[in-house]
This record gives structure tokens, sequence and C-alpha cells, in this order.
């Protein structure tokens, strides 16, 4: 499952970082209040790195990509800071932001179906972006539009460019959606959900995809799903949100073998196991999600977890407990015991 | 065909599905026949619409005399004041649509891609526009600007399009919930490149068949103006105008009232079909 993309040395440039976080909310005016989607998010994303992000839905994860585009709307209240290479994205000029979109950060969104315009050809789709960005003419940006398209392994490139998206099957409209967000050369992938709306064995082909890509151009990618499967297959750090936070965050190995917070175990514990038998139930995390518009004063998770206590009263901090691993939680169990407390 | 090769793009296709229909045959095939017989008799007959000749005063129909559709209580032949009378009637509807369709398209995508304060603000306004009483209004603006055919034109395409700007700020906002607006702008395209390329196609087979489905509702509505004399001035003539003048002869001579009615009501209806295969033709769930 790792990848043959972590052979990619880390540039070692003492420059700003490719794309730091810190402190991001976005919140919504709601009916009942402020509806909060991301608190407080930290994340930072190295040259040709790929960080995973996973949670349930509703989780804030398509919130917080839509919020490093600037691309909210404007019923989004934002704060905190948003830095590419240094320069802030937040309250940045809506020119400057369209100028970064689709050049330096391109987005590939989850539905495949609803990704593409139906009326347009897949070459019309394909080079509007290079043509609007890089001025290219009209020929440059087709022969670079089937360029792409071989490199997502489509095959038959030039005749595909004449078909319309109807055409085309859901494995191939994503490598198609994902080519789009390739054809302007971006530093920073934004992958929201790619693989979800797909069947499993399309999705092994596109997770084999996009890691053939993240090989031969060397994108950066943050990668949101919550598929671990997936993010194992793609991701290098991994950070888990929960009702808009980051509960726990850090290597993916860490967190896949010895997770600290009670919902990263919890989560791991529900994928079904193909090495041993299969259980009568699956295991599931009991309760709902909460509801973003009404959130516990304190840890958010503490209404489902099997470890609550008095403490988790107050808001627990996202504090460092190894050396590559952070985790919001009051309980600082070794991860053994908190697997234990749900079995 | 090998379907690789096909590339069939969504409006070929709905043209083959258009085509597919009888009914849309025949409406389109009528309705080019009417259009050519109104471009051409006018021009080819010896008569014209306006002359009165005093010595050829309501002839009946007939082939001898060269007048087939007869002539009126002036003497003018039917045939040319008929086929003038579909060329004006065709002409405010087609204007008149063509007129309505620009502003409700600007004024509803841009309700409904704004949305909020802009949207409450535009969509508002068509409510009170249509509280307005219409034909009291083109009364009282024909009194202040007099007999202005034009006029017609206007007045007419300025209240139609309170029922397109409804329906495009609707479909605007369906489409707005799309991902490929997203992703659009994700491209760093910027709004008015998103609405052109994005949304402005989307909407336009609704607005084809809501155009087609506008034209026959304001030939109706011209032929109405024209009945109560408030459309176009004698001598020209359109077939509204035609059939209140034949509605005052219709008992001793029925056929200056059949005739242009027959017209009006084959146009219409013709346009009616003609929007009801397009709409089956442009809707997108027959995939």
């Amino acid at each position: 499952m790792r990848c043959a993309t972590r052979s990619i040395p880390a540039m070692t440039e003492a420059g700003p970082a490719l794309l730091e976080v810190r402190g991001l909310s976005v919140s919504y005016r709601g009916p009942r209040g402020p509806v909060h989607a991301v608190r407080e998010l930290d994340l930072d994303l190295e040259e040709h790195g790929c960080l995973g992000i996973v949670g349930e839905s509703g989780s804030g994860k398509t919130q917080l990509l839509l919020a490093l585009l600037g691309l909210c709307g404007p019923a989004a209240l934002l704060s905190g800071s948003v830095r590419y290479r240094g320069e802030e994205l937040l309250g940045a000029t809506p020119a400057r932001l369209a100028a970064l979109r689709g050049r330096r950060i391109a987005m590939v969104f989850q539905e495949p179906q609803s990704a593409l315009n139906p009326y347009l050809s897949i070459a019309q789709q394909l080079s509007e972006g290079a043509r609007h960005h890089l001025k290219l003419s009209r020929r440059a940006a087709l022969s670079r539009a089937a360029e792409l398209l071989e490199l997502v392994q489509i095959s038959a490139p030039l005749a595909r460019l004449r078909q319309y998206p109807h055409e085309l099957s859901g494995g191939m409209r994503q490598r198609v959606t994902i080519a789009m967000a390739l054809m302007c050369e971006p530093e920073i992938l934004l992958l929201d959900e790619p693989t979800t709306a797909l069947d499993v064995t399309i999705q092994a082909q596109v997770l084999e995809v996009l890691s053939s890509i993240r090989g031969s151009t060397g994108v950066a990618a943050i990668f949101v799903s919550h598929d671990f499967g997936a993010l194992a297959a793609m991701a290098e750090r991994l950070t888990v949100m929960y009702a808009g936070r980051a509960v726990e965050a850090g290597a993916i190995e860490q967190l896949y073998t010895a997770p600290l917070h009670p919902y990263t175990s919890g989560l791991l514990r529900s994928l079904p196991r193909l090495d041993l038998p299969l259980p009568e139930r699956l295991a599931a995390i009991p309760g709902q999600p909460p509801d973003l518009a009404e959130l516990p004063p304190g840890c958010a998770f503490a209404p489902r977890c099997p470890l609550v206590h008095s403490a988790c009263q107050a808001r627990p901090a996202l504090l460092r407990r190894q050396p590559d691993q952070q985790v919001a939680c009051h309980c600082a169990l070794p991860a053994p015991r908190i697997a234990e407390a749900w079995s | 065909m090998n379907p690789l090769t096909r590339g069939e793009g969504p409006w070929q296709r709905s043209w083959r599905r258009f085509q597919a229909q009888r009914s849309a045959r025949w409406a389109l095939g009528l309705l080019g026949l009417i259009v050519a017989l109104c471009l051409l008799v006018p021009a080819l007959s010896p008569h014209d619409y306006a002359t009165p000749s005093w010595t050829h005063i309501f002839r009946r129909p007939s082939w001898r005399d060269g007048a087939w559709f007869g002539t009126d209580g002036l003497g003018r032949d039917l045939l040319v004041r008929v086929m003038w009378g579909c060329r004006i009637s065709l002409l405010v509807g087609i204007a008149a649509s063509l007129v309505s369709v620009l502003i409700g398209v600007a004024w509803g995508t841009a309700a409904g891609y704004i949305g909020g304060r802009t949207d409450g603000l535009l969509m508002r306004t068509v409510d009170v526009l249509y509280s307005v009483p219409f034909i009291p209004l083109v009364i009282v603006l024909e009194v202040l600007f007099g007999r202005n055919f034009l006029l017609v034109f206007v007045a007419i395409g300025a209240v139609s399009w309170l029922d397109i700007a409804r329906i495009v700020r609707g479909q605007t906002m369906a489409i707005r919930s799309h991902s490929y607006i997203e992703a659009a702008l994700a491209l760093g395209l910027r709004t008015p490149a998103v609405i052109w390329r994005h949304v402005i196609p989307n909407l336009l087979g609704l607005v084809i068949v809501y155009a087609t489905l506008t034209v026959p509702s304001v030939i109706l509505f011209e032929a109405l103006l024209s009945f109560l004399g408030l459309g176009v001035q004698a001598p020209l003539a359109s077939l509204g105008s035609l059939v209140a003048d034949g509605a005052n002869e219709m008992q001793a001579n029925p056929y200056l009232l059949v005739i242009p009615a027959a017209f009006l009501a084959t146009i219409i209806l013709c346009l009616n079909y003609l929007g009801d295969a397009l709409r089956d033709a442009l809707d997108p769930r027959h995939d």
C-alpha cells in the first residue's frame, strides 16, 4: 500500500513553507447562531509532500479546502492565516486569488458526475484553464490536454478530447477532472474525496493515477478522504478532524499503528479487516456526529467517547505526545489501552 | 459507428431528438412555408397592401379574378394583406421575445448567481412589475408617445421578460450548486467568465423552449392590442387588426374573418407544437 512517491527527497530550503495554515476558522451565520465548519486548524504542507485529512461527513473537510482557495462564498467568516510561500491568502484581493487558483493551487472535486460541464467537450473544459492562465493558443492547449489525458492513463486521448462528459464513465470523468486540475502545472493539488463516488476497482485505478502523477510531477497534495486505505496509499502525514477541529495529527504510520485519540482509534477499529475472520457486526462508533451549531463547550467527542471523564468538560488542546504525533485528548493513555476501551 | 470517434455533444443530440418527432417536423415545415409565403407573396403580387381600389370592393375569393383570398371593403387584395399581417405578427412576436429573453436572462442570472440581497432586490422588482395592469399601461404609453409601432414591441417585450427572469433565476440557482461552477472558479476563472461559459450554455435549452412559447403568446397579445385598435397603424395590418376588420364584416363577408383567423391559429399552433417538441428534445432527463 505504501506509495512509491515517497522516494522524492524533501527539499531542504530555508524559504517559507509551501502552504502554512495557522488557526484557520471558517464559520457561517446560521439561524441558531454561528455554525463553525472549521476551527483553529493548523496545517503544514511541504514541497512535494502529501497531507491526508480524514474525518466523518460534515467534519469540515471540504470547507477547509474551499477556504484555502478563498471559495467559501460571501456568507463565510474566515479567520486565522493561510500562507502560500509566505504570502497571506486570507484577505488577498479577488484578482490575486483568481491568479493563484488553478495556476498554483488546483482542486479536484468529489463528484465527477457534476464536476464537468455537460455542454462543453472534454477539449474545451481541459483547455479552459491553460488558455486563461498560460495564454496558450488553442492548438497548444489542445496538445497539452492530450498529453495530460495520457498522463492520467486515458486511452485514445485525441478521440476522447472530442467527446462530452456524458460519454465517459465515472472513473474516466474523475481522471479528466484530475487532468483538468493539472493543466497549468500547479504546485498544490487539493483532492476533495476524489475516490468516494467511484466503484472500488475504479478507486484503485484513480489512486494509482494520482500516485503516479505525484511521482512524475512532484505536485504537493492535500488529500481529504474518509477512506483510510486510500490515505495510506497517498499521504505521508495525517490530520484527523472531528467537528471542525484537528483531534490528532502526525506521521501516518504513527497514527495507524498507535492512535492516541479515542476517535482515531475508533475509526481504525471500524475498518473491516481482511486478515481476520469477519465479525458478526462491523464495529462502529456509537452516536451521531455533533451539530456544528451547538457544540458542547468541552471536547466535542466526549458524548461518544468510551473514556469520557470529568476533565472532558474543558476543551483539550492539541499537544505533542510523541515526537511526531499531536493529540487533543485529556485521557493520556497509551494506544493499546484506548483500543481496549472500545471493545 | 465507433463510439470513440463520435463525440456527439448535447446540442447535436437534442437536434437528433427534435428531428425524430413527427409533430416537430410538421410544425417546422408549416411555419417555414408561412414564412416563405409572407416573404415572397408581397414581393411578387401586383397588388400592395395599402392602395384602395374602388372597383374591386368585397370580391369573394376566387381563382379566376386573381384575388385568391378576395378583397376587403376598400378593394385591397386580402392575400397581400394577410401576408403582410403574418410578417408584422411574426416580427412583433420574434422581436419582442428576443427583447424579453435578453432582459430576462440577464436579470435572472444576476439574481440567481449573486443571490442574497441583490437577489431579493431584483426579484421584488419583478413582483412589483407583475402587478402593473398592463393594458392600461400600454394605452397610457400610446397616449404619451403617440401611436408608434416600435412602442408595441417595447411594451410587450418589457413585460414578457418577467416570466423568463423568474425561470432563469431558479435554473441558475440549480446550476450554481453543481460542482462544475465551483471547479471553474477553482480554475481561476472570474465570475463573468464563469457565467458566460458555464451558466449561460446550461440555461440555453430552457431559454430556447421558453422563448419559442413566448412568441405565440406575444403574437396573441399583439392581436389583442390590434383588435382593440392599439396595435399597428392602418393601412399597415397585423393578423390581429385583420381579424378585427373581418369581425365587422363577418355576416356579409365571413372570409374576411376566417382567412386571417386561420393563419393566426395555424401560426400559434405550429409555434406551440415547436415549443413542446423543443422541450422534449432539450430535456436533459432523456439521457
